[in-house]
């Protein structure tokens, strides 16, 4: 095989996930550079700001997508966990006892949807479409249209102040922190490794013995319970808990794991793809902005760039297999490993 | 290995064309440089035409006084939504934003950044919490939509009778309050206009329709029905425009043009009120333009020069009032798209 002759470093740069980056650089200097307002220090506060609910979903959906599955409730979560977040506060419970108790019904509600993909067999498109609808009736439904309010200051503060003089908000560390711990979840430890192995074949993954219906629950209710804990981060953050908080956020958080490099039918991904399809998308957006691009362009910029980072790889290994299959023809067994 | 570099630096090249296609083409749209004062219109979603009247008043002020008015917005009225187009104008240093609030609260913060980043905040339609912005422009006082809909009530039955008014729901806030005004001033100035009953269609519908046709049934000689909001007179007039009641029971209150077009045209309702946000956007766009030059503050007492409006005063806690209710009829219906 011809890989196995390549440097490691080109190796290590030639990758899905490097050209995510490389093009999330093309876009920060080519923004810097013809955007005005771009390149002031406000750019990279509101930039993490912003993508800071979007960074923590797609982390546990990165494993998620990783095994062939997906978790479209994830916004609905979000928007449940900042409703029960601002009632209980309103109810008179502590914020530190609110903020465990929605995670709590995050988690809850992850596992409500593992269990019907994992133990009933179920599609998870279908179940999760379902909760979708299901988690934002009830958020919705608890609060009607109104909001709750009067959080302390030194907690909605908190959500948005800077590290001392620097552009970087505090939050930010908390993000490093738990995209690390997602990394080696899935890059170091055995239990990453059976993500992968479910997202290349279940079948094969479940006959070597990997217990393919607790990773799955595992993976859910990850996915509810960080949901739910950017929940109360958007919740802090805006000052305000509301039942449509973060709508439409799966959308962002689907567009983002596929650009960073994640195979929609498992078995490949990468973490550090996942954070620089994060980054593109927010610079994407906030440059656009910047130059009074309606909201309606973004979405096709982005949709755009969804479809050409899904479709893309699907054609140039298309290409490639035709070329060796014409080439060498008695290499058939590389092309059906590859493929 | 070759269709990795091949894909990587194409789909480089494609995003940074477009990135730069698009910035040339909004640079000239956003339009003046640093000197000129740009003020950025912000509703609460954009394809409303509520919002589109709005800002059409935004874009003749801006016309008149030589200013750039650009509007952004998101395409759901969330409070979510709206914070990263406030953002955008804090980086950019426009001299003003002028937002209708999904949210008191909510955008809040991203408010106080902005003005003290030197932009001026001017709230209209919906209003931040005092704090967040300089001024309010508040379409309609409670005092005024109140006396409006009873002197429409009143012209139209020829000042005697019995009148009854269909509300949204028992517990709606603004509605309540208007009711108990038009208590008190029928009770002062118009002595010979019965209100008979009040009743509650809670801005649904088809309740409202069926406690339109009970009013009617109950109350044989009933001349006329305020219904102080959009569900309920809208409900009203379809009832009675298809009942035998039609020319006999004056229907009026507070509606939208595009859904009381058809009863002014059938002659069912001969006119109600609401303001005007074309007005409205001209007032706030006015109002902001007048705090950038510096000749308002924002503190009681300030007047300015409101183009074709006239002058106006600011009021307690940095409002000011557009005016009275804006009177909807047959002769100026078509000239509105909302």
């Amino acid at each position: 095989m011809r890989s196995h002759a390549r440097p490691w470093w080109q190796r290590a740069l030639l990758t899905r996930e490097m050209l995510t980056v490389a093009i999330l650089v093309v876009a920060w200097v080519v923004a810097s550079a013809t955007v005005r307002g771009f390149d002031g220090p406000l750019t990279i506060t509101y930039l993490v700001l912003d993508i800071a609910p979007v960074l923590l979903v797609a982390l546990p959906m990165t494993l998620i997508v990783a095994t062939g599955e997906i978790d479209l409730s994830v916004a609905s979560v979000v928007g449940l966990s900042s409703v029960t977040f601002g009632l209980l506060y309103q109810a008179g419970l502590g914020l530190w006892a609110a903020l465990a108790a929605s995670v709590l019904l995050g988690a809850v509600c992850g596992a409500v949807n593992g269990a019907l993909v994992a133990y009933a067999g179920l599609p998870s498109l279908a179940v999760t479409i379902g909760s979708l609808a299901l988690y934002r009736g009830l958020a919705v439904g608890l609060l009607g249209t109104t909001a709750v309010t009067g959080f302390p200051d030194s907690w909605t503060d908190g959500a948005t102040a800077n590290l001392s003089e620097s552009p970087w908000p505090v939050v930010t560390l908390g993000l490093l922190a738990l995209a690390a711990v997602f990394a080696v979840l899935l890059h170091a430890t055995p239990f990453g490794r059976n993500v992968l192995d479910i997202g290349r074949s279940s079948e094969a993954a479940r006959f070597s013995g990997v217990d393919v219906r607790r990773t799955l629950l595992i993976l859910f209710v990850l996915s509810g319970a960080v949901s739910a804990l950017a929940g109360v981060y958007y919740t802090l953050r805006y000052g305000s808990a509301r039942g449509d908080n973060a709508t439409g956020l799966e959308l962002q958080v689907v567009a983002a794991v596929l650009l960073g490099g994640v195979s929609i039918f498992g078995g490949r991904g990468a973490l550090h793809g996942v954070v620089a399809g994060v980054l593109l998308i927010g610079v994407l957006g906030s440059a656009l902005r910047l130059e009074g691009v309606t909201v309606n362009v973004i979405n096709i910029v982005i949709g755009t760039a969804l479809v050409v980072s899904v479709v893309a790889p699907r054609i140039a290994g298309g290409v490639r297999v035709r070329r060796r299959a014409s080439t060498s023809p008695r290499d058939g067994s590389a092309v059906a490993q590859r493929s | 290995m070759k269709f990795t570099s091949v894909v990587t630096a194409g789909t480089a090249v494609v995003l940074a064309l477009g990135l730069a296609a698009c910035s040339g083409g909004g640079g000239e749209g956003g339009g003046g440089g640093d000197d000129d004062v740009a003020i950025t219109m912000l509703p609460k979603n954009l394809g409303n035409p509520y919002f589109e009247a709005s800002t059409a008043g935004a874009q003749e002020a801006a016309g008149e006084l030589g200013v750039a008015v650009d509007e952004v917005g998101p395409d759901a009225a969330s409070p979510d939504a709206q914070v990263p187009f406030i953002n955008t104008a804090a980086q950019q240093g426009v001299s003003a934003l002028v937002v209708s609030a999904n949210d008191p609260t909510a955008i809040g913060d991203a408010l106080e950044e902005a003005r003290s980043a030197g932009t001026k905040v001017v709230t209209f339609d919906s209003d931040t919490e005092p704090q967040f912005r300089d001024l309010f422009v508040n379409q309609a006082s409670a005092e005024g939509i109140a006396d409006k809909q009873l002197e429409l009530i009143a012209e139209q039955i020829g000042g005697a009778g019995e009148i009854a008014i269909l509300s949204a729901s028992a517990n709606a806030t603004n509605q309540n309050a208007w009711i108990a005004l038009m208590e008190e001033k029928l009770a002062s100035d118009y002595p010979d206009i019965e209100l008979v009953e009040t009743v509650y269609g809670d801005d649904d519908d088809q309740t409202s329709f069926d406690k339109t046709a009970a009013l009617l049934q109950s109350h044989p000689d009933l001349k006329g029905i305020v219904s102080p909001t959009t569900v309920g007179i809208a409900a009203a007039a379809r009832y009675v425009s298809t009942s035998e009641y039609k020319g006999k029971v004056a229907v009026t209150g507070l509606g939208t043009p595009n859904q009381m077009r058809e009863y002014v045209e059938d002659g069912t309702v001969e006119a109600f009120a609401l303001w005007n946000p074309t007005d409205l956007g001209y007032l706030a766009t006015q109002a902001a333009a007048a705090l950038v030059a510096g000749d308002i503050t924002g503190a009681e007492g300030d007047t300015f020069e409101a183009g074709r409006l006239g002058e106006y005063t600011v009021g307690a806690d940095g409002e000011v009032l557009l005016g009275e209710p804006f009177v909807y009829d047959a002769s100026n219906i078509a000239d509105f798209d909302f």
